[in-house]
């Protein structure tokens, strides 16, 4: 059996599944302490459960976002680029807002290193000038450091030097590689990696406080965190690589609905109690954004799913003078605010309940609402959800389309351009359930000349390299298998000059169920 | 003269994706380029061509390489390089500078010389859009000399073309050079003087990449139209206004080649749009029949935002405007057709002005 958590701003949910059945569901409110609210959710949870029956604990959560919203925690960081001669004109933390800036400590170097397109050096690593960064950042008391080569993409290797080098000479500071966490675009990469740099105390502190929950109620499974690709790592990765684990509540939805209705290919519509997210499911995992996604006001070209938003959910106040619906929500305080439960606020829930979409006990609170105008209202609603869909679709064709998330009953089932429209049960713990469900991914981008190289040649090579890396994250070789293969030739270079891009997913769990041994 | 500031670099980067026809990359590095150098040496002087006195040399500088490249390993100080190398070269001090390409984020490389010299930029460009290669240039069209150039790249190399016996050759020598640099090298040509300038650039360009830019950052603003704020800063015609259903995209011979399919909306309901590009959007089919083709622009933005979509963010889904600008008149001779009209694309189209035929 295992447990998936989904620790929100608001709320935190919590599956327990074994296999595929979902065995116990719960929604919790989130607490400021994280340790006291999570024994307390999984103690409701697993009453009952022995918890040796318990091989794994699946955890997305928005604690390293709101880390880096809030500055707090956050390691004194420096950047080292290893750039020069070249990419010296924009230094790294260029386009940073100035108070993340500050809080991180702001340091940067650049040094002799780094590669070209095809692989050659730009400069071999001038080691002398890394000895000299290391005596600064001793002086300075850095804690943690981001090393960046340019394309270290293609060719890793003068990353990989430098961290031998620092954990050498300081071996009580945490290096992270750029190319680890990035794709070709080196301010983007750049920028991830030091957001990964200045998480690595938080997140060694928030895996820490998890396991105590964990040990306080006696479960010796293993912890695993979401990232945003849909993927688990396992806790001593995320302990390396926090920065993964931002923004993977809208991928964790998304997987759940997937799994929840039985489809690989959809779009799916996850509607809060505040905003409704939108997104399309490709073989099983989200579509990926094609533009920069930024985190905390910094760039970044992270694995993020391609999402539209709308701020409309089922907490969203209607407001009938205007016919407007929201931007303003009740948000969690929906079950006093909400006319159905006795509030005096107008919300979606109302006019959804008076349309007969849901029922409630006591609802001659609503006696008020005009069903005809309400009909209108969720006719507004479905426009708009129609629009997003619409926009999330590769082609004209209709697709099916999955309703999840705990405001999913304002979206009526007769959606335009949808081929089926699904509402699995236990849809508003989709998230949950996509965590608990998580596979194990390894991926890869690499460079190849096709006139050198037979292009078959150059996309199996690709592809093993990215089932070895999933192997090593965790994943069972005996399921592992390519999900994802991009081909993006570059323009204006002779040979043919290609960007080759692949991504294997494989599985935790034997069908049995035990874990394998990591 | 005016003095183009840091405020100046976010609407001008608008208009030049908007002028670059779908082509010349994404002005974002560009535009952090320029700020940095900017805020180091304060605002660049930008002068109009009557201003040139009479025994002007400007010089056109230029990025060349490949975009995949220049967001990974950034363009420095490349353009000022081959400005000192060719100066040294032809023993003659440029007194002012000019872009090679308004379109795209090559129109941001004369800024960067420009901050480094103190010089100048001349208010004029030697395309007024995008174009893929170093021959397409007004300038070489209508006789200004094409060599010596010099390319430079970050490390400290540079190499000078003393002679070349065509434009297109000095593209092909310019390029094997900057592969062998690394892609993301920048070019100088020798001086041209300033009846030169007058008579064969495509003339204030800059400034009206600055006026639609603004156009569009003002009406989103005031929650106004930006389409029609677009054509207001510079007189077009909408060609279009649909949702994009379809992109082919393939690559040959190094070029991102394909088409887009747009099925109309509002007023061009029942209609369907193709457009056929190659890095820039080429020729537009209303129908099944071309309705605008290079070298006049095709030009598609977002209908909410007015944003530029360049051709590799393409996308299904997308709501679009298009819009067709006649191109300037240096380019629809006989001698500037043959580089950049359709039979230079490889299309078997006679060049007719948009809104003609």
């Amino acid at each position: 059996m295992f447990v998936g958590l989904d620790v929100g701003g608001t709320n935190t949910d919590a599956v327990l599944m074994d296999g595929a059945e979902l065995l116990n569901k719960i929604k919790v409110s989130t607490t400021s302490d994280v340790t006291a609210g999570l024994v307390a959710a999984l103690e409701q949870l697993l009453r009952g459960i022995d918890a040796n029956a318990i091989s794994g604990v699946m955890l997305g959560t928005t604690h390293f976002t709101n880390a880096l919203l809030e500055q707090k925690g956050l390691s004194q960081t420096a950047v080292v680029r290893l750039c020069l001669p070249a990419t010296q004109l924009l230094p790294p933390l260029v386009d940073w807002p100035n108070d993340l800036k500050n809080a991180i400590g702001g340091f940067t170097y650049m040094v002799e290193g780094g590669h070209e397109f095809d692989g050659r050096e730009i400069s071999p690593l001038n080691f002398d000038e890394l000895k000299r960064i290391s005596n600064d950042m001793r002086r300075k008391g850095i804690e943690s450091v981001a090393v960046t080569g340019v394309f270290s993409p293609v060719n890793p290797t003068h990353e990989q030097q430098a961290f031998d080098f620092f954990q050498e000479e300081l071996p009580h500071i945490d290096v992270t590689l750029s190319h680890e966490n990035g794709r070709v675009g080196i301010l983007e990469r750049e920028n991830a990696a030091t957001l990964n740099a200045c998480l690595r105390s938080v997140g060694r502190q928030s895996i820490c406080s998890i396991k105590e929950a964990m040990s306080l109620l006696g479960l010796k499974a293993k912890l695993y965190l979401s990232q945003n690709d849909g993927t688990l790592m396992d806790e001593t990765f995320a302990a390396r690589l926090p920065v993964l684990a931002i923004s993977s509540g809208p991928t964790n939805s998304m997987r759940g609905a997937a799994y929840l209705s039985g489809l690989k290919d959809c779009i799916v519509v996850d509607v809060g109690g505040t905003t409704t997210d939108v997104g399309a499911l490709v073989n099983g995992f989200p579509r990926e954004a094609s533009l920069a996604v930024n985190i905390a006001g910094v760039r970044t070209n992270f694995r993020m799913p391609d999402v539209q938003s709308i701020a409309l959910g089922g907490g969203s106040i209607v407001y009938p003078e205007e016919m407007r619906i929201g931007p303003e929500s009740v948000g969690f305080e929906l079950n006093n605010r909400a006319l159905v439960f006795g509030g005096d606020t107008i919300t979606t829930t109302d006019v959804a309940a008076v349309v007969g979409l849901v029922r409630f006990e006591n609802s001659n609170q609503l006696t008020s609402l005009d069903p005809s105008i309400c009909q209108k209202w969720i006719d507004l609603i479905k426009y708009n959800i129609e629009e997003l869909v619409d926009r999330m679709k590769l082609n004209t064709g209709p697709v099916p389309v999955v309703l999840v998330g705990g405001g999913n009953i304002i979206v009526t089932e007769d959606l335009k351009g949808a081929s089926e429209v699904k509402r699995p049960e236990h849809g508003e713990v989709a998230n949950a359930i996509g965590a608990a469900i998580a596979q194990i991914g390894g991926q890869v981008e690499k460079v190849f000349s096709l006139d050198k190289i037979d292009r078959l040649q150059a996309v199996e090579e690709i592809k093993s390299e990215a089932m070895r890396r999933a192997v090593t994250a965790g994943a069972r070789m005996d399921t592992v298998e390519v999900v994802e293969i991009d081909e993006i030739p570059l323009t204006y270079l002779p040979g043919n000059v290609t960007l080759i891009r692949a991504k294997a997913v494989g599985d935790l769990y034997s069908s049995s169920g035990t874990t394998p041994d990591l | 003269m005016w003095l183009l500031t840091e405020e100046h670099l976010e609407p001008i980067s608008i208009g030049a994706g908007i002028l670059g026809t779908g082509g010349g990359g994404n002005p974002y590095i560009g535009r952090l380029r320029a700020r940095q150098l900017i805020r180091k040496h304060g605002p660049i002087k930008v002068l109009d061509v009557d201003e040139l006195p009479s025994d002007s040399r400007v010089i056109c500088v230029g990025g060349i390489g490949a975009p995949t490249v220049g967001i990974e390993k950034v363009r420095d100080l490349q353009s000022f390089h081959a400005l000192r190398a060719i100066e040294e070269y032809t023993g003659e001090k440029a007194t002012a500078l000019i872009s090679n390409e308004i379109g795209g984020s090559n129109s941001l490389e004369p800024l960067i010389a420009a901050s480094m010299s103190g010089l100048p930029v001349v208010d004029a460009d030697g395309m007024g859009r995008a174009f893929p290669e170093f021959q397409m240039k007004t300038f070489f069209v209508h006789g200004a000399s094409y060599y010596p150039l010099a390319v430079s790249d970050e490390k400290g190399n540079t190499v000078v073309i003393p002679e070349v016996i065509s434009p297109k050759w000095a593209e092909r020598l310019a390029r094997a050079s900057t592969i062998q640099m690394g892609c993301v090298a920048c070019y100088a040509v020798t001086p041209m003087s300033a009846i030169q300038v007058k008579e064969t650039a495509v003339l204030k360009t800059l400034s009206l990449v600055y006026q639609i830019g603004q156009a569009v950052l003002l009406a989103r603003d005031k929650q106004e139209n930006p389409v029609e704020a677009i054509l207001n800063a510079h007189p077009g015609q909408v060609l279009f206004r649909g949702k994009i259903t379809d992109v082919a995209r393939r690559t040959s011979e190094g070029w991102a080649r394909g088409s887009v399919i747009i099925e109309g909306m509002d007023s061009f309901i029942g209609s369907e749009m193709k457009i056929d590009f190659q890095n820039e959007n080429l020729v537009a089919h209303l129908n099944g029949d071309p309705v605008c083709m290079v070298p006049d622009l095709i030009c598609i933005v977002e209908t909410d935002r007015g944003e530029p979509i360049t051709t590799e963010l393409l996308r299904y889904g997308f709501r679009v405007t298009v819009l067709g600008f006649l191109s300037p008149y240096l380019w629809t001779g006989e001698k500037g057709l043959a580089v950049v009209g359709p039979r230079a694309f490889g299309y078997d189209l006679d060049y007719f002005p948009l809104g003609k035929e």
